[in-house]
């Protein structure tokens, strides 16, 4: 209340000495809006597209109308793909590797992140500069060693890992560990000193220090940190190309692209359907849990 | 925080015995339980990580079969090759340009969302987002029906302009456009959400003090923006030219690096070569030549982050 009347007592003077001012600044909020809404025109039109032509029929897209407008919604593309075991059997797998790389990315960058973060030890803050670096080598750089690698495994111990889906699980944690231990060390060395001495000195082991503590605290950085594993692995492309062949055991990305493009034949309606109904997990995550996720994202600059 | 409090004893018995054992042996058991906490993680990026890197190495000096050692002679083959001076200057081409545009689009639209009201801010966000979340495979695929050749959404708006039809993916210099296109359009809203992350971190104060020393809105920018933003700036542009650099899902799957080889990047043509062409030796030393911008842009990010906590 009474900042209201100290505003109320300034209201005619300022009127008078900023008139120019506030015109200035609707005028730059009006144009702020304009090219807001064409960027923002920008970054929509291709998941728009996508869900038009989703809806249009073969004979629809083959006619050339007005493609950026349904004359006969149908959704026989959604039906066709959802009752069809190929489509199913990739989004299966696609499931399966991402939550069990999640799993392994979570059981692996915790525990680790907790002891560079405050166990002290031999090497460990050259340690946590190389994750941070590891996370840097990029996946196109690696997929060539990897394969090869694979490769030799499989013929000194007659165990033939490439061509199944489940080689994914094991090589996508190299994409998600380095920068969830990353950020989860930024999140645990923010957690004040204080509130695991009275632990220890409660008596807690470290393990009780790490599940009772840390992780309760650090809840919005797992919440993030798990959000980036279950995205990346998720999107990865190149490694099931390299890796996968047969097509029952190919992941999303790769089902899509390489099964529903045969030759020079595209059936576009169904390519796009399948792209949707590929991008829709992360979408719906990102529509529910948005300010975790931008919390990941801007985690790996910020924190540490 | 009360659960911990009110259980004392609740060390592990079979630690009991230990108790007494003095500071010395504590100390070693804690960094025991510390490095077998990390012992995972460390195989990981041993294995998986580290020594592939460093076998690749070992790999680019084979013959085509693996089984002679040639040297340097895939690098000697390459420096004769046409393509692979094609590759490096599209790579050096897509990766810089894309990166300036990301970044100025980013500083630009932080800055639109920066300026309108908290309330519709969260909105904006989310809808500037989008593209980064959507698979880049999947997001592609829609930009290569936007692009097609006959049935082009592109072409069918712009012919309401009468502009001509363009052959978006099939003359060199318009595909090498619309590979970057498609990457600015996939990489600008991470630039803008950093941006915007530090544009909040920016006082206010800073702002009045410039506009009551009479500065005009250029002058905010240069003076106080930029000058506070430097740190975000350079980590993200050096991030980004890293992840830029070594792209593969949206060139691999719009152009495949045609027309004639002219959108090739390191990271597609290696897969050409290595996998498609099985030439594993040949593609390891195609994809070497990413790690020296890898390595320069991660210099920079260590000492840039470095910085940061000093200043913490």
């Amino acid at each position: 209340m009474a900042s209201t009347l100290v505003i109320d007592k300034a209201a005619p003077t300022r009127t008078v000495k900023y008139g120019s001012m506030s015109r200035d600044r609707t005028w730059a909020l009006r144009w702020s809006y304009f090219f807001l809404t064409l960027f923002a025109i920008f970054s929509l039109v291709p998941p728009i597209y996508m869900l038009i032509t989703s809806l249009k029929s073969s004979a629809e897209i083959s006619a050339a109308t007005n493609p950026w407008w349904v004359f006969h919604p149908t959704l026989a593309n959604y039906v066709q793909l959802l009752t069809s075991n190929q489509f199913l059997t990739f989004f299966r797998n696609s499931a399966l590797v991402s939550i069990l790389v999640v799993t392994i990315t979570m059981l692996i960058s915790v525990p680790a992140a907790f002891a560079l973060a405050r166990m002290r030890f031999w090497g460990s803050a050259t340690l946590a500069t190389g994750v941070f670096l590891t996370y840097l080598i990029p996946d196109t750089l690696l997929f060539l060693p990897l394969f090869k690698m694979f490769a030799v495994f499989g013929d000194w111990t007659g165990i033939h890992l490439i061509g199944k889906w489940y080689v994914l699980v094991i090589v996508y944690p190299t994409l998600t560990v380095p920068f969830c231990t990353w950020i989860m060390i930024g999140y645990f060395a923010s957690i004040p000193k204080e509130l695991d001495e009275a632990a220890i000195i409660d008596g807690a082991s470290w393990f009780q220090t790490l599940t009772r503590i840390f992780i309760p605290v650090a809840m919005p950085g797992l919440i993030a940190a798990t959000i980036f594993a279950f995205t990346v692995s998720w999107a990865q492309y190149l490694y099931p190309l390299v890796f996968t062949t047969a097509t029952d055991q190919l992941v999303l990305p790769v089902g899509i692209i390489t099964t529903l493009i045969k030759g020079d034949v595209f059936n576009w309606g169904q390519i796009m359907t399948g792209a949707l109904l590929g991008a829709a997990p992360p979408l719906i995550i990102y529509a529910f849990l948005m300010d975790y996720y931008i919390a990941g994202l801007t985690a790996g600059a910020t924190k540490g | 925080m009360v659960d911990v409090a009110f259980q004392p004893n609740s060390v592990a018995p079979a630690r009991s015995t230990r108790k007494r054992a003095s500071l010395r042996v504590a100390l070693k058991r804690k960094s025991t339980a510390a490095f077998l906490m990390t012992l995972p993680l460390i195989l990981l990026v041993g294995i998986l990580v580290v020594y592939p890197a460093f076998y690749s190495l070992h790999l680019a000096t084979l013959n085509k079969s693996m089984q002679r050692f040639v040297g340097f002679g895939n690098f000697e083959f390459l420096f004769k090759r046409e393509t692979f001076w094609l590759v490096v200057k599209q790579s050096c081409i897509f990766a810089l340009s894309a990166v300036f545009f990301k970044a100025l689009i980013g500083f630009v639209v932080a800055h639109l969302v920066h300026n309108v009201p908290a309330k519709g801010q969260r909105k904006w966000r989310g809808m500037l987002l989008v593209p980064w979340v959507i698979p880049p495979a999947m997001s592609t695929l829609a930009w290569l029906w936007l692009f097609d050749p006959s049935y082009s959404a592109f072409n069918y708006t712009l012919a309401f302009f009468g502009i001509g039809p363009i052959s978006w993916l099939g003359e060199p210099n318009w595909a090498r456009f619309s590979v970057i296109l498609v990457n600015v359009w996939f990489g600008a809203p991470f630039f803008m959400i950093m941006y915007l992350a530090s544009l909040k971190s920016v006082p206010e104060q800073l702002y009045e003090a410039a506009a009551i020393d009479g500065a005009n809105w250029w002058q905010r920018i240069w003076y106080v923006t930029l000058p506070m933003m430097r740190n975000i700036i350079a980590i993200t542009t050096l991030f980004s030219l890293i992840v830029t650099f070594a792209n593969f899902d949206i060139t691999r799957i719009l152009t495949a690096g045609g027309p004639l080889d002219h959108t090739h990047i390191f990271a597609t043509w290696a897969f050409r070569v290595g996998i498609e062409g099985s030439d594993l030796p040949l593609g390891a030393s195609v994809s070497l030549f990413m790690v020296p911008i890898l390595a320069i842009a991660a210099v920079f990010i260590l000492r840039d982050i470095n910085k940061r906590g000093n200043e913490a």
